[in-house]
């Protein structure tokens, strides 16, 4: 079933065409990657589909409805949660916040039941703290909970922010560079980190990645942009094939 | 004793100490030291409001003169009884609707505070989409738009006359009583899933909105209860003072009480509290500088506004040894004051060794 379609968007700032007719189709369950060089117009794609830009053409649908021109939080409550390019934590706020944060988008109680803590809103909060308590076991973050986010080393701010992201309670997890910034031993772990969410979260994960290992490691599909374009769309075997992609992204090796 | 138990056994206990000094101070002490105190409370409630507004939310708005005056001015007219009414509006004559409404001092003070909390909605709608230097700038526009409204409705608010003989309800329990009640239900909003929205929106805009917190409704809703408080400030502010004019409620008002924030650190209220009693009675006591001094041998006249001078420069070491307030984003709380002697307590063992 697809959860996610993209119509031929397409995204131009003034005269620059950052993203051209991008059709993605994406089915429940599996794990897709979009790379491509620096600039291609990934990150834009997903700011597009998140809600953060309004495509200038084309048309957005998850989970069958059409969420084109959305605002990023009613986005978000549909069930989609994204991580971000350069970590973007809640920085002076402790673990446990950043995530108990994540889940005030399902909350019925209104301020003043919140406030006085009425019973409506006890239960809710402490099914949030019982997530968020759940989460941090997830990701091996419960000893720092009380800690501030910002004092995290740089492997756990990243897997916090995916927590965060899980903790909104998506259908669809979109990555952006997981492992950017992380060594070849943090790379392994994280590779089986996404399997493992995936599985037990029941999700579909769309990620923008570098580490061609991780991509070729996970994906079931990949698409390849270059300067906005779909240059290719493949098994990691077609991809890593496939004569434009070498040239335009994977790089031809000299000594051949 | 459990911490929970035991930290609500020392609140009542603070309270009561409060309690005892207020009827101290209110049998012993004169009128100008009470009214001095008064004012701390209503600091600490303005300072209070506009953190949750600046410091929690991070908006950086600078309108609070603006919703100040219009709780002043709704709680004047609607506690003025008709005479004086009359006496005060002779060019023109005031609104019938308004010439013989005389409302007890709460409710008055409360409508007050839902006068300013909607035009806070009204302002906040349009202005809530800006961000930084230009919400800054547009709040300080609407706050001067608001002044310059009140001047120039004679009928409703007698103009740039302003209003006289305003019954003098504030004394030490109800500005303390407001106060605390204000800091009560502050800790409840900054505390609740709201409150953690909020500081998500000063932390990270981006994220929080795609965290699916909707930004506009959370702004909006810090703003509006900012600016409530500080209508009801306001309010006690007028029945303190008795009289109120629209230049009053210019922007070194607003200044003020931005002062006791950034002083206190912005996200903590009690750092708003602390700040406001040091900002308030910290200019008083310095009255002494402007007077002429004579110390044995060495003789001076008055310099008129060398307190201010003195003033700034302590102000500028705060900022410059504490750069996040006083207290930074951190409560002043029981276990924090615990943790902080044990601390002590335990360092001094290691020394005597």
């Amino acid at each position: 079933m697809t959860l996610l379609k993209t119509n031929a968007i397409t995204m131009q700032f003034g005269g620059l065409t950052a993203v051209s007719e991008l059709s993605l189709d994406i089915a429940q369950g599996e794990i897709i990657a979009v790379i491509g060089p620096n600039g291609a117009g990934k990150t834009t794609a997903f700011n597009m589909i998140t809600g953060v830009y309004k495509p200038t053409q084309g048309t957005i649908e998850f989970a069958g409805k059409n969420i084109t021109g959305l605002k990023p939080h009613l986005i978000t409550k549909q069930g989609m949660a994204r991580t971000f390019q350069n970590i973007r934590l809640f920085k002076d706020l402790t673990v446990e916040d950043n995530l108990f944060i994540a889940q005030h988008l399902h909350l019925n109680a209104n301020l003043y039941q919140a406030m006085f803590r009425l019973p409506g809103y006890k239960k809710e909060e402490k099914h949030i703290l019982e997530k968020t308590a759940f989460l941090l076991e997830k990701v091996g973050l419960s000893n720092l909970a009380k800690e501030k986010s910002s004092s995290l080393p740089y492997g756990l701010q990243r897997k916090l922010e995916i927590a965060r992201a899980l903790a909104t309670d998506p259908q669809l997890l979109l990555l952006d560079e997981p492992a950017a910034g992380m060594n070849p031993k943090e790379t392994e772990d994280l590779t089986h980190f996404i399997k493992n969410i995936r599985d037990e979260f029941d999700l579909t994960i769309l990620l923008i990645e570098h580490h061609m290992q991780v991509v070729m490691d996970i994906s079931k599909r990949i698409y390849v942009l270059d300067y906005g374009v779909t240059i290719a769309e493949g098994t990691p075997m077609e991809i890593q094939n496939n004569e434009r992609v070498i040239q335009a992204y994977l790089g031809v090796d000299e000594d051949a | 004793m459990n911490p929970k138990k035991r930290n609500m056994m020392l609140n009542l206990a603070a309270i009561l100490v409060l309690i005892l000094f207020l009827v101290y101070a209110n049998r012993n002490l004169g009128s100008y030291n009470i009214r001095v105190l008064n004012l701390c409370a209503i600091y600490a409630i303005l300072g209070m409001s506009l953190n949750l507004i600046n410091g929690i939310t991070g908006l950086f708005s600078l309108g609070h003169a603006g919703f100040m005056a219009v709780g002043a001015y709704a709680t004047a007219l609607l506690t003025m009884p008709p005479a004086v009414k009359e006496q005060n509006f002779f060019l023109e004559p005031i609104v019938p609707i308004l010439a013989n409404i005389t409302l007890p001092f709460p409710v008055a003070i409360t409508i007050g505070g839902f006068f300013a909390a909607f035009v806070a909605f009204i302002i906040g709608a349009p202005v809530l989409r800006l961000r930084g230097d230009y919400l800054a700038i547009a709040t300080l526009g609407f706050s001067e738009i608001i002044r310059i409204v009140i001047t120039n409705t004679q009928s409703i608010t007698n103009g740039a006359l302003g209003l006289k003989s305003i019954p003098g309800t504030t004394n030490l329990w109800w500005s303390y009583g407001i106060a605390l009640l204000t800091l009560y239900l502050m800790f409840a909003i900054v505390n609740s899933s709201y409150g953690k929205a909020f500081k998500s929106i000063r932390e990270d805009e981006i994220a929080a909105e795609s965290m699916g917190i909707s930004l506009f409704k959370h702004k909006v809703l810090a703003f509006v209860i900012g600016a409530f408080f500080a209508g009801v400030g306001g309010g006690l502010l007028a029945s303190l003072q008795g009289a109120i004019n629209p230049l009053m409620f210019r922007f070194i008002l607003t200044f003020n009480v931005v002062l006791v924030v950034v002083l206190g650190g912005m996200g903590s209220m009690t750092g708003s509290v602390i700040s406001a009693f040091i900002v308030t009675s910290g200019l008083e006591t310095l009255r002494v500088l402007d007077e002429a001094i004579n110390i044995g041998p060495i003789q001076m006249a008055g310099i008129p506004g060398l307190r201010m001078v003195v003033f700034s420069t302590m102000l500028m070491i705060v900022v410059i040894f504490f750069q996040r307030g006083l207290m930074g984003t951190n409560e002043l709380s029981w276990n924090r004051l615990f943790q902080f002697f044990e601390k002590r307590f335990s360092k001094k063992g290691v020394s005597s060794k």
